[in-house]
């Protein structure tokens, strides 16, 4: 590759919500199959951004590209048709419907056939349903939940939800993968299981991962790249071990102080 | 089938007689996927061919480790076909035991399932000088890895479609050398005392053991097996690799641990071996459904049971059953019974084995008493897994069944059964002085099992020889015996018995935490943990009750008079317990040697400490203050 094209685009999107302004000119650009990790304070805007990438807000300002298309303005619906997908903060499963449903879901928007199609489910309906519930197995395969299969999702503790909740994501096939705090009120050995998961669809599948994440401990391990956002702005943007010496990232997080070793991987 | 006398003959025998018929299956992304015995023969070909090129010699051991996997069967039967011999070892074993089992075979060959047991095998690296070659199956997670010693399953079968070119024969000459009297596993016995001792089993052994089986019951070709045992353990060696290719039927691995008891059901397997443990997990999971359900249908469920149950205690002594209770038996095999059976995966099951360990009369006899053919098999690893069996109409609880067809039981001074036929091993690796000590010149084989043979011609097992003592008042002390009837309760896990050389009988008990858990639960009795709930005082009286009843069927010497309940389980990784979770009897008494001192001098309360050894090998402490109890006479009010 002679030229380094950024995957995913984001350049200089303002968000305001009436009187705060949530995002200020913030840019940002994933490569393709990095790891990008967004952290920053609570309340810095990391959430607001990943909405306006995944079209659930549109910017004030600004505009962001996917492979070099726009998408600014486009709905969610279609920014995950063209190969965005996402996990939420707090899970968004069908709660009473089977972990092989809400996968199955998950790949709708590759199915073709309409609702006229599918009552006659012989034929193509069939050979695509077969399609998809082989991709399908694929992700429960790839993250060893196959005991799961027909469990309501909503009866599973919550680290299993959050697993299938990556699961759903990943049946979109997706390009560039979203992820708001995977690991937010997961026990140690979840966390774990679920960094492991990550550096998994990375390595293996090639997918460009954005990820938010509060645990810093996880986040310097398995980050290519870390922008630090504070009140809606970028104030530091480089590898795990240049922001953890930043100055401006040690002031965002822990207030002013006088002088602070290198080595505080505390978030 | 005079020409095949080794594994690997049979192999190329079954390709062709059998080449168009399931061999093995993997349920893989949700689906059943087979292949026959022709597919069978050309992967372990490929396989093989590939462990040649790379150096693979006669006589060098090839070492798996993994859930049950077709590749990872595949891998043993090449390395038998080159000569070579598999080792297959426990995958939740610790990092030292399997140093040890390595090391002392001189693995030169691993082959692992995936990253996870990679991972122990690079963390073990250095120790093991023997090792030039890790194989695995799953790739997942393993891009990264980057050594010259690690290499895929697909890779080492593309070596051996490569090599085949070259060498279009080498495969069948070194199917031609194999000798019956070779060595085809070796199979690591856990050992209650010391380090594990490699058995070494030959061909002779593993088509000795299948013809003598398939003398004693019934099997065929067309059925299926679910292959879900421990690989290292050589009832599963002795079922699906030695059985399976002498008989040419199909074994099926399931999706994962964790999936077994739905893949049973899918699959309906025609044959079930099965330790004590799971069997008694399907009866609580049937207990708690029925629990569970609405009035009516627990109702029907429990009338019907009782109605089963009647009838099978009359066939089992061998009186008429009225023609009332038949009807109703009837009635209930099309509400209940096959109902049941079928949830379970017993529906097709034409028998099923017990084996390993005793299991509990209850259990057994709920069971029989739904229509599935559960009988007691009785072997150990040095016997190749088998020497006597129940035949179908002889069934029952307490004996281990009839000496196989070609299998001699004597039974020696102090009670020890003594075995003799093809089934019996050559001898332990390495270690010829331990060899001799259990194999006499005439062939009779020591199990170390103390038993008796009954009226009927069943063998019937009691405790460990060595184990059995005696009170000091002479009264002869088996305390396995004992453990047992305590165990039978689905409250206790494990219990320790102790007596020897005492005034009276004593018990450790570890309880279930399910079970209890469960218990105390629909009590409304909140816990915490493990440690805490074995110290509430209703989960002591529920204990003493257990204990009272075991009681009543212990002659009134050997009865438990004091006992304590543990504050953790007794686990293998802290070396209380074997692999196949067996007591370590002389370890125990030892580690606990403040509770014994309690128990006989008196003693209200004892220190426990307790150390626990997590998987990764570290340990910690755990330190408290536990209630010894007695089991004191029936009281009626209780204070």
């Amino acid at each position: 590759m002679a030229v380094v094209s950024a995957l995913l685009e984001i350049r200089e999107v303002s968000k305001a919500f009436g009187g705060v302004q949530a995002v200020t000119r913030v840019s940002l650009e994933a490569q393709k199959g990095e790891i990008l990790s967004v952290i920053g304070p609570n309340g810095a805007g990391k959430t607001t951004v990943l909405n306006m990438i995944s079209g659930f807000y549109h910017p004030d300002s600004g505009r962001i590209t996917l492979e070099g298309r726009d998408i600014t303005d486009l709905a969610p619906s279609r920014v995950a048709e063209l190969g965005i997908a996402r996990t939420f903060q707090n899970i968004a499963l069908f709660r009473g419907m089977t972990v092989l449903d809400n996968l199955m879901l998950g790949r709708h928007v590759h199915m073709k056939t309409g609702v006229l199609g599918a009552f006659a489910y012989w034929g193509f309906a069939q050979k695509e349903e077969v399609a998809h519930r082989k991709r399908v197995e694929d992700i429960i395969d790839f993250l060893s939940i196959q005991d799961l299969r027909r469990r309501p999702t909503g009866s599973l503790a919550y680290g299993l939800q959050k697993r299938v909740e990556l699961g759903r994501a990943l049946a979109l096939d997706p390009k560039v993968l979203l992820l708001d705090e995977p690991m937010g009120g997961c026990n140690h050995e979840e966390k774990e299981d679920m960094a492991r998961f990550i550096l998994d669809v990375n390595e293996e599948w090639g997918v460009t991962v954005i990820l938010i994440e509060h645990d810093m401990g996880v986040v310097m391990d398995i980050s290519d790249r870390i922008a630090v956002l504070d009140m809606g702005q970028k104030i530091a943007e480089g590898a795990p071990d240049d922001v953890r010496a930043n100055p401006r990232v040690i002031k965002a997080y822990l207030g002013e102080t006088k002088t602070i070793g290198a080595g505080g991987s505390r978030g | 089938m005079a020409e095949a006398t080794t594994l690997a003959r049979l192999l190329q025998r079954n390709a062709r007689d059998l080449r168009d018929r399931p061999a093995i299956r993997e349920k893989d992304r949700g689906i059943w996927q087979t292949w026959t015995w022709g597919q069978y023969h050309d992967q372990v070909r490929e396989f093989a061919l590939g462990l040649a090129a790379l150096g693979f010699k006669r006589g060098e051991r090839l070492s798996v480790i993994g859930d049950n996997r077709p590749r990872l069967y595949w891998a043993q039967v090449a390395a038998q076909c080159l000569g070579g011999v598999p080792v297959p070892v426990y995958q939740d074993s610790i990092a030292k035991e399997l140093a040890f089992v390595w090391n002392h075979a001189e693995c030169a060959v691993i082959v692992a399932e995936d990253q996870e047991q990679v991972d122990k095998v690079l963390g073990l690296r250095d120790q093991l000088p023997a090792l030039r070659l890790v194989v695995y199956d799953d790739p997942r997670g393993l891009l990264r890895y980057k050594h010259d010693w690690l290499r895929s399953y697909q890779d080492v079968q593309e070596l051996g479609r490569s090599f085949a070119t070259r060498h279009s024969t080498y495969f069948e000459a070194e199917i031609e050398k194999g000798k019956p009297e070779d060595v085809a596993i070796i199979c690591y016995t856990s050992g209650t005392t010391g380090n594990p001792k490699g058995v070494m089993l030959t061909h002779a052994n593993a088509i000795g053991i299948a013809e003598a089986f398939r003398k004693a019951d019934d099997i065929r070709p067309e059925d299926d097996a679910l292959a879900y045992l421990p690989m290292a353990w050589a009832g599963d060696a002795a079922y699906t690799l030695f059985l399976s290719l002498v008989v040419g039927f199909c074994a099926n691995c399931p999706e994962s641990p964790e999936t077994v008891q739905r893949d049973l059901r899918e699959l309906g397997p025609t044959t079930v071996l099965a330790p004590p443990r799971i069997w008694e997990n399907m009866l609580t999971a049937v207990q708690v459904k029925a629990a569970d359900a609405p009035a009516l249908k627990r109702w029907v469920f429990e009338r019907f049971r009782a109605v089963a149950e009647r009838a099978e205690i009359l066939r089992a002594d061998g009186k008429p059953i009225p023609l009332g209770l038949r009807l109703a038996r009837m009635l209930g095999n099309v509400l209940v019974y096959t109902p049941i059976r079928d949830q379970l995966g017993l529906r097709r099951a034409r028998w099923a084995l017990t084996g390993g360990a005793p299991l509990g009369p209850d259990t057994f006899r709920f069971f029989r008493s739904i229509g599935v053919n559960l009988k007691q098999v009785y072997g150990s690893t040095e016997t190749t897994g088998l020497v006597s069996l129940q035949p179908s109409a002889e069934a029952n609880p307490t004996t281990a069944g009839r000496p196989c067809p070609g299998i001699e039981v004597k039974i020696a001074d102090r009670g020890e059964v003594l075995v003799r036929g093809p089934v019996i091993f050559k001898g332990y690796l390495k270690n010829e002085e331990a060899t001799r000590e259990v194999i006499d010149p005439d062939g009779w084989f020591r199990t170390g099992d103390a038993g008796f043979m009954d009226p009927r011609g069943h063998l019937v097992i009691i405790d460990r020889a060595k184990d059995v003592g005696a009170l000091r008042d002479g009264t002869p002390f088996a305390p396995q015996f004992i453990e047992n009837k305590l165990k039978f309760s689905p409250y206790v896990r494990e219990a320790v018995a102790f007596g020897h050389e005492r005034d009276f009988v004593t018990a450790m008990v570890a309880i279930d935490l399910n079970t209890v858990g469960n218990w105390a639960e629909r009590r409304g009795i909140p816990y915490t943990s493990y440690m805490d709930l074995s110290q509430k005082p209703e989960v002591c009286g529920l204990i003493r009750e257990e204990i009272r009843k075991g009681n009543e069927t212990l002659p009134a010497a050997t009865q438990i008079r004091r006992f304590l309940l543990l504050t953790k389980d007794l686990e293998a990784d802290d070396a209380e317990m074997t692999r196949t979770r067996k007591v370590r009897r002389r370890f125990v008494s030892e580690k606990y040697a403040a509770v014994i001192d309690a128990f006989y001098s008196g003693g209200h309360t004892v220190e426990l400490e307790a150390s626990i050894t997590y998987e990764d090998g570290r340990t910690a402490t755990l330190k408290s203050r536990v209630r010894v109890e007695d089991v004191g006479p029936e009281m009626t009010a209780r204070v």
